[in-house]
């Protein structure tokens, strides 16, 4: 049993990292608060939900950035939607990417715009690999 | 990817009797992740939960299932149809109560969703405890429903809403209750089938509706008068109070929403844009316009610029095209005649319109715009309390008290019917803000002159058409209690006269001495975003399955 408590305390770790971290917001305990004997694996249907619907509105943010000129009114919009799906799981550096991608936008800066959004992405992955391994733990 | 809809509960149950467990909630939102979520979430509430991905696929199972659902909650960004339309549709088709949703909580987003009818708007992420109190906009729009349509009598449709949440709405507005509640006991066994008179508004009977409301005179049109002319047996009163309720809202926004450039001034000749300001001096013709017995017309209109109420007659059919045939009669002396509804919302909604553009403000002719504009920030009243919110005047009480002829303000100041008005007042068109702000500088004696005149058309507005004196739907009321977020929208002219009538009422010293919640109340932000027409296409649609 021994380490099933350490597998535990593991799980907990972690947790609690990706809130010390500033990777995750209250968002998660929302969602936990949710998950109940009707839907046990809740959380971690919310998160797989979440990657496999964003991936497509990455991969239109991506297309979208490739154009030139850029349609930043698009772009914003295309982020705006992602924003919200992205509170969902109450991604918090990914939020802040998403909003200064927003303020990129709206001042029509193209390099501001494409970095951030390098950015964006390399943080939506990270994230995605730690919850993986949660819930692999989990 | 996503199943566009689901039910998860059966179709149309008949709501139980531990309201507000199992209220049948609409979810709309094209996110499959916050779908999922907010699904969980109303089933932990005990709601009955239907999960939709596509506003069309909403639309499409609101009016298969007429009266399956309580309550409507909307994303505001969707792929197929913007939410603010679909809000609209909600509430115009099926008079339910709409929640709307958005990551993004900018005032303007949230004042256009208060504006277009959202009785509560909620920012992504939400939390279930947000969830938990929806029911309340289900009940309030059920009361309200009640008290607006009746005016002391109890009729089976009150009796149903009121058997329906009966300790939640007993005793609360209806003197005689106890034997009222008796009596719907006993019937109750036989309004089940009447038990959720939701009625959908096709395009034939909005059409034999607009038909009715024209033949009357919008102005003199009430429910029962239009009931009677429209010959539907199986419509009720209510239905019909309910539904001008939203028309008139809807009109006035439509009108707003097309972009006319008219001056307040350009009365006279409504079809003519900006140009051509007319060169009466609209003191003199808002007092013709009191002057004139424009009952449940507002002296509004008199500053208001029609610019192009012939768009709003292609669009609205039944609408007569007053104002292209008689641009006089908008000025003052028809109003008291069959003035359709359609050219009195033309007329303040291009005044509203206007408002939104630099357009010479003429109407006093040194009160330029934006210095309205500054003057006009959102302000949430403090006087505006739930209760006040919520409880805008019934027709019967403000004909009770505007009978009695008092001709003291008490209506307008004392504390409670400030309150009320304030809620009111605060959804006023921009057209009345700046009445109001335009009256200031009138000379206080032409006002006063004309306060017995109005006092007296007053009465006969309102004692002709009770059904008019309620202010506008019960979402958009209900928005008002919600938040107490009120900012301002086109309104029926109605209101207008209110306002009018306020400064009547009122010594013309105290003009600027009106209560400051109320002002506070009327004052909103000028820059409301006319970024879509999309009122105009839902008009069309609207009625469109």
């Amino acid at each position: 049993m021994e380490r099933n408590h350490h597998l535990h305390r593991q799980l907990a770790n972690l947790r609690q990292s990706f809130f010390d971290q500033g990777y995750l917001d209250e968002q998660l305990i929302q969602l936990e608060e949710l998950q109940d004997d009707a839907n046990p694996n809740f959380v971690e249907e919310v998160v797989t939900l979440f990657y496999k619907d964003s991936a497509r509105l990455i991969h239109s943010i991506d297309q979208a950035l490739e154009k030139n000129p850029l349609d930043f009114a698009k772009l914003d919009s295309h982020m705006h939607q992602f924003q919200g799906s992205n509170s969902s799981i109450g991604a918090k550096k990914v939020k802040t990417e998403c909003t200064q991608f927003r303020e990129y936008c709206r001042a029509g800066n193209v390099e501001g715009c494409k970095r951030t959004f390098q950015q964006l992405k390399r943080e939506y992955a990270l994230l995605k690999t730690k919850l993986e391994a949660y819930f692999e733990v989990a | 990817m996503m199943e566009n809809s689901k039910t998860t509960a059966g179709f149309s149950s008949p709501r139980s009797d531990n309201f507000p467990a199992g209220l049948r909630v609409l979810v709309v939102d094209d996110d499959p992740t916050w779908l999922k979520i907010l699904e969980k979430m109303l089933k932990k509430c005990s709601y009955e939960v239907t999960v939709c991905g596509l506003a069309r696929e909403a639309l499409n199972l609101l009016r298969e299932r007429k009266d399956g659902f309580d309550i409507v909650i909307s994303d505001v960004n969707m792929p197929d149809m913007d939410g603010f339309k679909l809000l609209e549709h909600v509430g115009l088709e099926m008079d339910l109560p709409v929640i709307m949703m958005s990551v993004d909580g900018e005032t303007s987003r949230v004042m256009k969703g208060v504006q277009h009818g959202a009785c509560d708007y909620l920012l992504k992420p939400i939390r279930m405890k947000e969830l938990r109190n929806i029911w309340q906009h289900v009940l309030r729009k059920r009361m309200h429903e009640a008290r607006d349509i009746g005016n002391h009598e109890m009729d089976q449709f009150d009796e149903v809403w009121m058997l329906n949440g009966t300790e939640l709405l007993s005793g609360k507005k209806r003197k005689d209750f106890d034997n009222e509640k008796e009596i719907s006991d006993s019937r109750c066994v036989d309004s089940s089938s009447m038990k959720k008179a939701r009625v959908v508004w096709t395009v034939d009977l909005h059409q034999k509706f607009v038909k009715a409301v024209n033949q009357i005179g919008f102005d003199k049109a009430g429910p029962k008068k239009i009931l009677d002319l429209m010959g539907v047996p199986w419509l009720t009163r209510e239905n019909v109070a309910s539904h001008l309720q939203k028309y008139r809202l809807y009109l006035t926004r439509l009108q707003k929403e097309n972009e006319v450039k008219a001056s307040f001034c350009g009365m006279k000749h409504p079809n003519v844009s900006s140009k051509e300001n007319s060169p009466q001096n609209p003191v003199d013709v808002c007092a013709d316009v009191i002057n004139d017995k424009c009952s449940g017309v507002s002296g509004d209109k008199a500053i208001v610029q029609n610019g192009k109420a012939n768009i709003y007659e292609s669009k609205v059919k039944g609408v007569v095209s007053m104002p292209v045939a008689e641009p006089r009669s908008v000025v003052g002396d028809n109003f008291g005649s069959k003035t359709s509804l359609s050219d009195s919302f033309a007329l303040i909604n291009t005044d509203v319109k206007s408002l939104n553009v630099p357009t010479p403000y003429c109407f006093t002719g040194e009160a330029p715009q934006p210095q309205y504009k500054q003057d006009f920030k959102p302000r949430f009243p403090s006087c505006t309390q739930p209760t006040c919110s919520l409880n805008f005047v019934p027709s019967h009480e403000v004909r009770d008290r505007v009978s009695s002829k008092e001709n003291k303000p008490s209506f307008f100041k004392s504390r409670s019917g400030v309150g009320k008005l304030s809620a009111l007042e605060a959804i006023q068109p921009v057209s009345h803000q700046i009445n109001f702000h335009a009256l200031e500088q009138i000379p206080s004696t032409t006002w006063s002159m004309t306060s017995q005149n109005v006092d007296q058309n007053l009465v006969n507005g309102l004692q002709s058409s009770p059904g008019n004196l309620t202010l506008g739907s019960g979402s958009v009321v209900a928005s008002l209690g919600e938040d107490a977020s009120i900012q301002g929208e086109c309104f029926p002219a109605y209101y207008g006269l209110r306002n009018i009538q306020q400064f009547d009422y009122s010594d013309p010293q105290t003009i600027s001495g009106v209560p400051t919640c109320l002002y506070d109340t009327l004052r909103f932000d000028y820059e409301y975003p006319n970024d879509s027409l999309e009122g105009i296409v839902l008009d069309q649609g609207l009625f469109i399955v």
